[in-house]
């Protein structure tokens, strides 16, 4: 009689079971995967390259315009989300750490800092957006800017405000959900000392999330400061 | 290289810099600089780019292939801000 003989199969190892059969190691999928990412980011830099490019040319058409409508942007909610987020990159670094170090409290931690304060600047800018509807700064037929000279060209600084920001907040909100992924399998033991790139990746995207905003920050709230 | 494990100590530091950084651009905003506060705004904003990307994001630690998406991403920049505001600033010059 034939004996079957089954393919034993290998002894479970979580880390191993995370690897693609198209990689030759963890080492080599982790460095793809960064890879991946990182095109990805290229992609969105250019994406809102092509609303930088926008801002700058209204700028330099219409200073005046454009210092006036920087002035009616509330500094302290642009300067403390600035802080926020900030604050929100380190501990995302920090959950990165723990992560490699394989302490998955901390990790989890982290990851529960990292969200919280991305709740809060969304919090502000909901805060800021609510007191620029309640001033009549949505761009629109109910519009009104003072001086009046520069209401037309205000309502241009205006529009690429609220799109600029609205895109980046989209963006925050994104950054949340794919938290809430890396949370989960932070707590289902998914993630492992050996097997940390999903955190490493998502990191990467909420880092960059913040560096749209170190430049929003001064060309939308601080560039008419100083007349 | 990627196993590289960068010490919180360099974190913490790169933090420290980043809100001493934020302060100094909102007390440089409120000075008179004319031309010259965009440009000072713009540079420290591109600092804190840069520190960014190379500790949080880890890029000083990556593979070359890496380094070169991240110069490949600003030097697309570059073009389309180069050759968009070539024509755009240049329009008057012709009468």
């Amino acid at each position: 009689m034939a004996e079957i003989v089954h393919p034993s199969p290998a002894p479970f190892d979580s880390a191993q079971g995370r690897l693609a059969h198209q990689f030759d190691n963890l080492e080599q999928q982790k460095e793809a995967s960064t890879l991946g990412m990182w095109v990805f980011l290229t992609t969105e830099v250019l994406f809102f390259g092509g609303l930088f490019v926008t801002y700058c040319i209204y700028r330099l058409w219409y200073p005046a315009a454009f210092a006036a409508g920087s002035r009616e942007m509330l500094i302290w909610a642009g300067a403390t989300n600035t802080a926020v987020l900030i604050t929100s990159s380190l501990t995302m670094a920090l959950a990165v750490h723990a992560a490699q170090t394989g302490n998955r409290r901390l990790l989890m931690s982290f990851l529960i800092v990292t969200m919280l304060l991305g709740c809060v600047f969304l919090g502000i800018k909901a805060f800021e957006y609510h007191t620029e509807f309640a001033e009549h700064h949505v761009p629109g037929a109910a519009f009104e800017f003072q001086p009046q000279a520069l209401r037309q060209n205000a309502q241009l600084f205006f529009s690429l405000y609220f799109v600029m920001t609205g895109l980046h907040a989209l963006h925050m909100i994104i950054g949340l959900g794919l938290m809430s992924f890396m949370l989960w399998w932070a707590w289902n033991g998914t993630i492992t000392k050996e097997y940390y790139n999903p955190i490493e990746v998502s990191g990467l995207y909420w880092h960059f999330v913040d560096i749209v905003w170190i430049f929003l920050f001064p060309l939308l709230y601080l560039i008419g400061r100083h007349v | 290289m990627s196993e590289h494990i960068v010490p919180t100590r360099t974190y913490y530091t790169i933090f420290a810099i980043l809100m001493l950084c934020t302060g100094l651009t909102v007390a440089i905003a409120f000075v008179n600089l004319g031309a010259m506060n965009i440009v000072a705004a713009l540079t420290i904003a591109a600092f804190k780019a840069t520190i960014v990307v190379l500790f949080f994001m880890h890029v000083k630690y990556s593979t070359r292939l890496t380094w070169a998406v991240v110069v490949g991403s600003l030097f697309w920049l570059g073009i389309l801000l180069a050759l968009t505001l070539g024509d755009y600033l240049t329009r008057g010059w012709i009468t």
